[in-house]
């Protein structure tokens, strides 16, 4: 028997049909994957799952009995636990507190945070989810943040563990000890649910795996027998490639050029210094590295965001070091930015709205100085055709989109026209893999119109089959640039750990 | 609970123009049960209220002239809302748009009306702009807490406005008769504010208030600028990404703010019966503390300019009704600024409330996910807000 089943689950939001009569179920010990295209119901199921929205039709069964999961609250004295992409931490609160927030004491009126924190070293020990339980959350970075949230999960006895694309925000190291603490969950019995769109995961991870397709089910498979291929193709519907076709083109004179460039970070030490680089017209220029050496700040500072402490940064042999953000767009940068809601767009802003967010002022959009919303309409529908962003009209605001359509939406608004240069931070993160097919296409295609193309991106598959050149970067700076076509991923991975080629 | 929890949020915006409702009838109640303790029927005394506010032709000119600065401030303070700035300067920015364009009347005598009277209303427009430019200014670029130190700028005002009425701006006439009252002399006729309709009381005031309400709404969703505005005040960082200019936009919302304040001024002086600006030495006594009242207003008005119209009207009434409640039923004036505070507190209060639960949805959704055992509303937020 299934430690838990789903039946017949449906659930409608205004205009959308997110799930509709979904199967699903985990045994015990397994880790049963959830794979499907961007807004396919992934995370509709799983949040009815966990009580956070209730189904219109079907039920739930536990152990073989029917049960009804109104809250959080009852999935969690069910032993249901779900790790969130987005954190549900207080970040001015230690590790401890977070964990004891909202249980009762063993003291009573009293707290009992040194119970706690034994238990969480305990657990710690046992899973391989080391933590200082007295270290406060917002000094955390984000593959511990993670761990908090899994410790959480685990202190309140969670036997059914949900896990909604925890890889998106990991470094490949980060995912590896991941995968470690996840594995032996599962030999303690317990059933894991894993939603990932990276294939290669998700082979190495899954028991199982079931495909959502428009919130039905399309289609089951196990690691044995599938390939990325064929679970690509039952995603998306259709044969999909997984590393685009690249013409050869010629390439310019640099359009992009950063010499000795210095850059602070948030904590006042440097991010980012004696870095060079060139991009020419006509090519992608791939920036491999673990996350947080310095790619963040690399990019805010090109994009004028970031006080530049020395060097220059010039675009089309125009200086733009330490210009205002909207001389550099007019000078011909397009930037990608790598917080989707946080900078790339206004969740309370309507779709509309988000896509206007650089062109709000634009001459095509404005009639006697007062917005045209019929020309505005038209603009705004053919770049979310374009971009297949899906959304029940253009005046739902961006909040109730899923992950990966905010990311197509911010990238039709980015690539429209013909940037000089392109900036795109992360540019397929959290996007199903048919749309990461379709953004790479876009990203050549721009590259054929003579855009000097910088992506910056944690994923080796994504910057080996993108770029003409990948420049790693390492504490700031650049270790080399090497030849995707000779280099080797171990090379670059040496690289990237620190450790020169030569 | 979930399903409740998420009905609840959608109805919400519903709820937003309905729980000020619910907050007037409460204060009423509570300004019955007091009636009450003073032997007075509640019942006679809101039948005055009622027509004194809106039972004849003359109280509803009355309601729509103490309404017409509660507009002027309303909408002012629901610009710089939707950018996120809170402005508590509505009373100095009235006074110094009353002051300036006063001296303008004072200082040109000679003009003819038809370049007097949009001469006195820009005036009042920059004196209100120059008095919310400086928080703006000081906020955006300074990072000065907003509401100190507009607080702190309705007192430089009102003690700016006792030295000029007592000193320079003086009527001739007082210091002749050693009278000395604080006021200016009868301005110039040409600068009166036209009336409407044949009335001897009602002036173009209420028509303006109601056009920059109108000119507010056009101005925040139809055009450019107030897109920045909005965009500013809803996420200033992706603001900053699109090339926004953030500290401007703040600077210029306070500065906007202040001026539809500083037209309320103008419209005080220029339609009052009097047509001088006079001072008790209180600020209040010059704007009737429409800088306050037009706070809750526009929060009555659920912070959007056209709803703003019609909540002015009815706290207007409400301010005028009230004298006529004391007439009828004998009870203390103070008991009538008791019943105008406890809307005030009650409006005010369920606003931030409506605020706080917005706030709070971040730790909310972490209780929700720790299951905490009382989580008053689900965490049904986006599809896949997937950020961490
Ligand atoms: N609260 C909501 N209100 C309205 N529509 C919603 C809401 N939540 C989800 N949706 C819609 O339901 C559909 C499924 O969304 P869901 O978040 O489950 O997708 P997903 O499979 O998790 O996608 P992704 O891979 O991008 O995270 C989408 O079309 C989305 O826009
Ligand atoms: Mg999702």
């Amino acid at each position: 028997m299934p430690m838990m089943e789903m039946r017949g689950i449906t659930k409608r939001f205004p205009g959308v049909l997110a799930n509709d009569n979904v199967d699903f179920d985990v045994q015990a010990g397994e880790v049963h994957t959830l794979l499907g295209e961007n807004g396919a119901g992934k995370s509709t199921l799983m949040k009815i799952l966990y009580g956070l929205y209730q189904a219109d039709e079907g039920e739930i069964l536990l152990n073989g009995d029917p049960t009804v999961i109104d809250s959080p609250t009852t999935a969690i004295s069910h032993n249901i636990g779900m790790i969130h992409q987005h954190f549900m931490l207080v970040e001015t609160l230690t590790v401890a507190e977070n964990v004891a927030l909202g249980l009762p004491s063993s003291r009573g009126a009293l707290t009992d945070l040194d119970v706690v924190s034994d238990h969480i070293v305990e657990l710690g020990s046992q899973y391989g989810l080391e933590l200082d339980p007295a270290a406060l959350v917002w000094q955390l970075a984000v593959g511990q943040k993670q761990r908090v949230e899994i410790i959480k999960a685990l202190y309140r006895e969670a036997r059914l563990l949900i896990l909604d694309e925890p890889t998106a925000v990991l470094t490949p190291q980060e995912v590896d000890q991941l995968f470690e603490t996840l594995r032996q969950l599962t030999t303690d019995g317990r059933g894991l649910i894993f939603i990932s769109h990276k294939l290669h995961e998700v082979l190495a991870l899954s028991n199982r795996i079931t495909v959502l397709r428009q919130g039905r089910v399309t289609g089951q498979a196990t690691p044995a027998e599938a390939t990325r291929e064929s679970l690509a193709e039952m995603m998306v519907g259709r044969e999909v490639k997984l590393a685009p076709d690249k013409p050869a083109v010629q390439v310019a004179e640099p359009a992009l050029e950063i010499r000795d460039l210095e850059v602070y970070g948030d904590r006042g030490i440097v991010a980012v210094e004696h870095f060079d680089l060139e991009v020419r017209a006509g090519e992608i220029l791939g920036i491999a590295g673990v996350s947080g050496n310095g790619q963040r700040e690399l990019a805010e500072s090109i994009a004028g965001l970031r006080e530049v402490t020395k060097g220059s940064i010039s675009i089309a042999g125009t200086d733009v070091t330490n210009h205002r953000p909207i001389e550099i767009r007019d000078v011909g940068l397009a930037y990608v930015p790598e917080g989707r809601l946080k900078d790339g767009s206004i969740a309370d802003f309507t779709v509309s709205e988000n896509i206007l967010l650089v062109d709000h002022r634009d001459d095509r959009f404005l009639n006697r100085g007062l917005f045209d919303f019929g020309a505005i309409r038209e603009h705004c529908q053919g770049l979310v055709d374009d971009f297949a962003v899906k959304t029940p009209t253009l005046e739902t605001p961006v909040r109730s989109l899923s992950g990966g359509n905010i990311q197509k939406l911010i990238l039709a608004r980015e690539l429209e026209g013909t940037p000089t240069v392109l900036l795109a931070s992360q540019p397929t993160r959290g996007v199903d893999i048919g749309a990461a097919e379709y953004i790479h296409e876009r990203l050549v295609a721009q590259r054929e119109r003579g855009t000097a193309i910088l992506v910056i991106s944690e994923d080796l598959d994504e910057v080996f089959g993108l770029s003409d050149r990948i420049a790693v970067m390492y504490e700031g700076r650049v270790m080399g640039i090497v030849d995707p076509a000779t280099a080797t991923r171990e090379e670059v991975g040496l690289m990237m750990a620190g450790v020169s080629p030569d | 609970m979930t399903q409740a929890g998420a009905s609840l949020r959608v109805s919400s915006k519903y709820l937003a123009y309905l729980v000020p409702l619910g907050a007037v009838g409460f204060a009423l109640l509570i300004g019955a049960i007091m009636l009450l303790a003073f032997d007075a029927s509640p019942i006679e005394g809101f039948r005055a209220l009622f027509r004194g506010a809106f039972g004849s032709t003359d109280a509803l000119i009355e309601t729509a002239i103490k309404a017409t600065p509660l507009l002027f401030v309303g909408v002012g303070i629901t610009i710089a809302f939707r950018a996120n700035v809170i402005n508590i300067g509505g009373e100095g920015q009235i006074v110094a748009g009353g002051l300036l364009s006063t001296m303008t009347a004072l200082w040109l005598p000679d003009l003819s009306a038809w370049i007097m009277l949009p001469a006195i209303l820009i005036m009042g427009f920059v004196g209100g702009a120059i008095w919310g430019f400086i928080p703006g200014y000081l906020k955006a670029y300074f990072g000065v807490n907003e509401i100190l130190s507009t607080i702190m700028l309705n007192v430089v005002a009102v003690q700016l406005m006792n030295y000029l009425l007592r000193q320079p701006l003086i009527d001739p006439a007082e210091i002749e008769r050693g009278t000395r009252i604080p006021q200016t002399e009868r301005l110039q006729e040409g600068a009166d504010l036209p009336l409407l309709f044949g009335s001897d009381r009602l002036h173009i005031g209420p028509l303006l208030a109601v056009l920059a309400a109108i000119a507010a709404y056009i101005l925040l969703w139809r055009t450019p600028l107030g897109y920045r505005l909005r965009a500013v005040g809803q996420n200033p960082d992706a603001a900053r990404y699109a090339g926004i200019p953030v500290k401007r936009t703040i600077t210029l919302a306070l500065t906007l703010s202040g001026a539809l304040c500083g037209l309320a001024g103008a419209v005080l002086v220029f339609g009052s019966e009097g047509h001088r600006m006079v001072t008790d030495g209180s600020t209040a006594g010059f704007t009737g503390s429409a800088g306050f009242n037009g706070i809750v207003a526009a929060l009555f008005g659920g912070l959007h300019p056209i709803f703003t119209i019609p909540a002015s009207f009815l706290f207007g009434g409400l301010l005028v009704g009230g004298i006529s409640l004391q007439r009828a039923v004998q009870v203390p004036s103070a008991l009538i600024l008791a019943l105008n505070g406890l809307v005030v507190i009650f409006v005010v209060s369920t606003d931030r409330y409506r605020q706080r639960l917005r706030d709070q949805d971040a730790r909310r959704d972490a209780l929700a996910s720790a299951g905490a055992s009382s989580v008053p509303l689900a965490a049904d937020r986006g599809g896949g807000g997937e950020e961490p």
